[in-house]
């Protein structure tokens, strides 16, 4: 039962990780289709900008908190510039394209930016400066600490601030309404170019405030952390219903407990043949089962073609 | 097929020519660069498998790897000491075919239903599933010796005929390498003939129509599920062929080999070069080999000559440049560099 | 018309019902079509027409009833099978494989009267190259019955809408269908190209096919149709000759009461 309460709480924090990242995936294929594959290296360049001015402000003596909030800042904003970079450079001349020639640009544009990151940050792994002096809880049993309670309640409020976002101002009106149909939203007004750079910039900037959590929680990044990061938060876009925001948020959170809790039992259910570095697995399995069952995800629409 | 002009006689006999002096030419640069032209003869051969997953039916398969990975360890575990098997390559190769066949099954049963975004990602997670498990099946039993790799893979041999090795052919020496480039070009003739007849078949013409309006063809009386999974087998056959080639090339396998960038390069191959278009995607394969090695061995020295020293890690210059390839090909010609004159056409039209 | 009457019938739809969410599609309808007669089905915008030729034909799962065709159930859920027992339908928004030649369309509507696998792909033994090449010759041969051989190497997307509705009643035509289905055939078409139309599916009634016509043309139903149905909000209204439905009361406030005209 420790155990138990245990991986859900480490699953949890991951899972919000997920979450936040998944968000920027449903955000921008729920307005335009398209699976930005280059998402995930935009949460790694988060993390490792936050590091290195952290890194930066800290040594030069400057308080801890202050150095986090600048860090956190810069990383926002050199995310949000490349995400809109990404759009205007890479996607916007393709919008009419054949479906995977996008998809193309962003492996390639994935591929830059990983390699960018590598000149600039080199290949060894940075570590992550320790912003707080993490304190452990114990509660039933199980312990977590001040990061994970911080990594949790941050992506809730990142979280609300966008369904505030989307479902009470104006920009996200246009959003919503491009994402239904964008001949009809454009025909009423909508200016879908502005629509379609703002879902990238703020994608963008929920994943670089992910990026952070990343990095704190785990305490070290790397220019390759990014494609097995962006993979599971497109699976957990999926297994929502990639498109759906809410789905996004509990596909990431069902993600991440479904991970901790099936490497923490692996090993006893199939008496040791399975180890738990097969952690990686369950996602996909997980996925494969659900679309099985469900092939719009979780809380997608049922999307029968229109004959 | 129509009587060939004497034109058309004369352009098939120069690329005989060119196939058959190629492996000289490359060797002059140094035997490397003759397994770079066999790698970029492999690719033609996988991209042309994945060619009738992708561009034929049009489903988006971002795992195509694993049944490569199949394919190569079927061979590696039957051809080396590993398990002290050590089966004659004729007898392997239709096994490892099989076995992907298999897998292409097991995979395209319960996905097949999936609209295509969907599908892109499962076939993604089928990919890391396999890689996953060839890295961690050596415990408790030693099946695959996890990310160490199986070594001393039996080289191919065809009767007596061994492709490791320099032999003399009339008076010619030729070096393993070279042997093997002409395995690989006789090969991959089978699957350019095999690919273009498919095209203009019964089949073919079902795939493209799924490619095209799925509800249509169903209407018209396509099973498409059926026929779905048969381009999903075919394609994974394919795969399971290359795997066992590279297997017995390489002489060594490890789970590194069969990553998820291997996945997407194989795919890049087809939608750069054009997809559906059988040269195109033969283009596209060669120079997506043949570029990253180019950029391998000429971006340190270029740096050199211009700067005095090497200013940048000229490995991610490398991966820098291919990346920014694959995005101005897209963003300049997105139907890719050689589509089809059908496609062309429309794009053209579009505009 | 006496004769007419004892044909049997081809397709019976028993209490057939589709809902979508709210929206009830179609309220058990029932109508049978008789052997080799044009029947037509009109009803305002909305009505649920071509619901039910996506009930008929298994790209929708009905709710509710079931379809006889040619004395035995129809399987629901199963598009292929229904084309396989015969029924052959357009669609309302043409949908053609677009960057296929216009012979090529054609020849896939053969392919589930062939029979050629992987093997015969690629070997080509001589079975299967005489198949192909009748392929090939049927699908010519359709192109020229509905008047579009000149466009034959054209890609599908490239022809004229007129030439595409064509194109996909050639399509239809190839799976060898007993019923063919038509979803507005004449839809944005000139007088003239509906002039053709109608002798075409006059000739295809002549070589024994019936038809189910969907049309908001309101001359060309009337002068085509043995009988017609028509649907409001789901339901059946009517089912006449032409004549007695056009002077039919309910069929006039249909029109009129909804604010819709034909
Ligand atoms: N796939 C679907 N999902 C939800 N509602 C649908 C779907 N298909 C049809 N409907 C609804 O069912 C009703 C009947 O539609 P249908 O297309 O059958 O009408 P119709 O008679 O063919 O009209 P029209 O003359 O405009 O073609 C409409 O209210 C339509 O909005
Ligand atoms: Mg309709």
């Amino acid at each position: 039962m420790e155990t138990f309460l245990q991986q859900i709480i480490n699953g949890l924090v991951q899972g919000s990780i997920y979450a936040l990242v998944a968000l920027g995936y449903t955000m921008v294929y729920g307005i335009m289709g398209l699976i930005n594959f280059a998402h995930g290296e935009v949460v790694m360049i988060g993390t490792l900008v936050a590091i290195t001015v952290i890194g930066g402000l800290m040594a030069a003596g400057v308080p801890a908190v202050v150095a986090g909030g600048t860090g956190v800042l810069a990383a926002v904003v050199v995310c949000m510039a490349i995400g809109w970079w990404l759009e205007r450079v890479a996607y916007r001349p393709l919008r009419h394209a054949p479906r995977l020639t996008p998809l193309i640009t962003a492996i390639g544009m994935s591929i830059v930016l990983q390699n960018v990151a590598m000149i600039v940050w080199g290949r060894n792994y940075r570590t992550f400066p320790s912003l707080i002096r993490s304190e452990s809880f114990e509660v039933a049993g199980a312990s977590f600490t001040t990061v994970q309670v911080m990594i949790v309640s941050v992506s809730t409020l990142m979280m609300a601030g966008l369904l505030l976002l989307i479902y009470r101002t104006k920009l996200g009106m246009a959003m919503r309404a491009t994402a239904q149909n964008p001949q009809v939203a454009s025909l009423m007004g909508v200016n879908i170019d502005r629509v379609i750079a703002a879902a990238f910039v703020v994608g963008s900037a929920l994943g670089a405030v992910a990026g952070v959590m990343v990095g704190s929680y785990y305490e070290i990044a790397h220019y390759q952390m990014g494609s097995m990061l962006g993979l599971k938060a497109f699976t957990a876009a999926v297994l929502g219903g990639i498109g759906n925001i809410a789905g996004a948020v509990a596909g990431g959170v069902l993600l991440g407990i479904i991970e901790a809790l099936g490497a923490g039992y692996i090993g006893d259910l199939t008496h040791g043949f399975l180890g738990s570095h097969y952690q990686d697995i369950f996602a996909f399995i997980v996925l494969i089962g659900v679309l099985m069952f469900r092939p719009s995800g979780l809380f997608g629409e049922k999307t029968g073609d229109r004959a | 097929m129509k009587w060939m002009n004497s034109r058309s006689a004369a352009g098939i006999a120069l690329v005989a020519v060119a196939l058959v002096a190629l492996p000289f030419v490359a060797a002059m640069g140094g035997q490397a660069w003759v397994r770079i032209v066999d790698f970029a003869i492999l690719y033609v051969f996988l991209a042309l498998g994945l060619n009738i997953v992708v561009g034929l039916a049009g489903l988006l398969d971002l795992g195509y790897v694993a049944f490569y990975a199949v394919g190569a360890y079927v061979y590696a575990l039957l051809a080396s000491p590993h398990f002290g098997l050590h089966l004659p390559f004729w007898a392997i190769v239709p096994m490892g075919a099989a076995t992907a066949c298999v897998f292409g099954v097991l995979l395209g049963t319960p996905t097949l239903k999936l609209r295509g975004d969907y599908l892109a990602i499962v076939t993604l997670g089928f990919g890391e599933i396999i890689r996953i498990f060839l890295n961690n099946l050596n415990a408790p039993v030693n099946i695959t010796n996890g990310a160490q790799g199986i070594t001393l893979i039996d080289p191919v041999a065809i009767g007596g005929f061994k492709f490791s090795g320099t032999t003399q052919i009339l008076g010619i020496s030729l070096s393993g390498p070279q042997k093997y480039y002409f395995l690989l070009v006789a090969l991959a003739i089978v699957v350019i003939l095999i690919n273009l007849r498919l095209q203009h078949s019964r089949i073919g013409r079902a795939w493209q129509a799924i490619r095209e309006d799925e509800v249509a063809a169903k209407a018209i009386g396509i099973n498409t599920r059926n026929i779905k999974l048969l381009a999903f087998a075919m394609g994974a056959s394919f795969g399971g062929v290359a795997g066992g080639i590279f297997s017995a090339m390489q002489g060594f396998v490890s789970p590194e080999s069969f990553s998820l960038v291997e996945s997407i390069s194989i795919l890049s191959m087809v939608v750069l070069g054009g997809m559906g278009h059988i040269p195109g995607v033969i283009l596209g394969a060669v120079l997506l080999t043949v570029l990253p090695e180019l950029l391998r061995y000429g971006v340190g020295p270029v740096q050199q000559a211009l700067f005095g020293k090497v200013l940048v890690d000229p490995e991610s210059l490398r991966m820098l440049i291919f990346g920014l390839a694959l995005v101005l090909v897209m963003r300049w010609r997105p139907a890719g560099l050689w589509p089809s004159s059908e496609r062309r056409r429309e794009l053209a039209e579009k505009t | 018309m006496m004769v007419e009457n004892l044909s049997p019938p081809l397709l019976e739809a028993r209490q057939v019902a589709k809902h979508f969410g709210g929206v009830k599609a179609l309220r058990d309808v029932s109508l049978s079509i008789r052997q080799g007669e044009v029947y037509g089905l009109i009803g305002p915008n909305g009505a649920g027409k071509t619901t039910l030729f996506n009930c008929l034909t298994g790209l929708y799962v009905p709710d509710g009833g079931s379809f006889i065709f040619a004395g035995s159930p129809l399987a629901a859920d199963a598009p292929h099978e229904a084309a396989a027992r015969g029924i052959a339908r357009t669609f309302q928004n043409i949908r053609l494989f677009g960057n296929m030649t216009a012979l090529e369309n054609v020849m896939v509507g053969r392919h589930l009267r062939t029979r050629a696998g992987v093997f015969g792909a690629i070997f080509r033994d001589p079975k299967t190259r005489a198949e192909e090449a009748a392929i090939q010759r049927r699908a010519e041969e359709l192109l020229h019955y509905v008047g579009i051989a000149d466009r034959a190497w054209d890609l599908a997307n490239n022809l004229s809408y007129g030439d595409q509705r064509r194109l996909e009643i050639a399509r239809a035509l190839a799976t060898e269908p007993k019923l063919l289905c038509l979803d507005e055939p004449a839809a944005g078409m000139n007088a003239t190209e509906t002039a053709e139309l109608r002798r075409l599916i006059e000739g295809i009634r002549q070589d024994g096919t019936t038809v189910l016509l969907i049309e908001h043309d309101v001359k060309l139903v009337m002068g085509l149709c043995d009988r017609v149905a028509v649907l409001d909000y789901g339901e059946k209204i009517c089912e006449d000759v032409p004549a007695a439905v056009q002077r039919d009361q309910r069929v006039i406030e249909a029109y009129l009461g909804g604010g819709h005209l034909a």
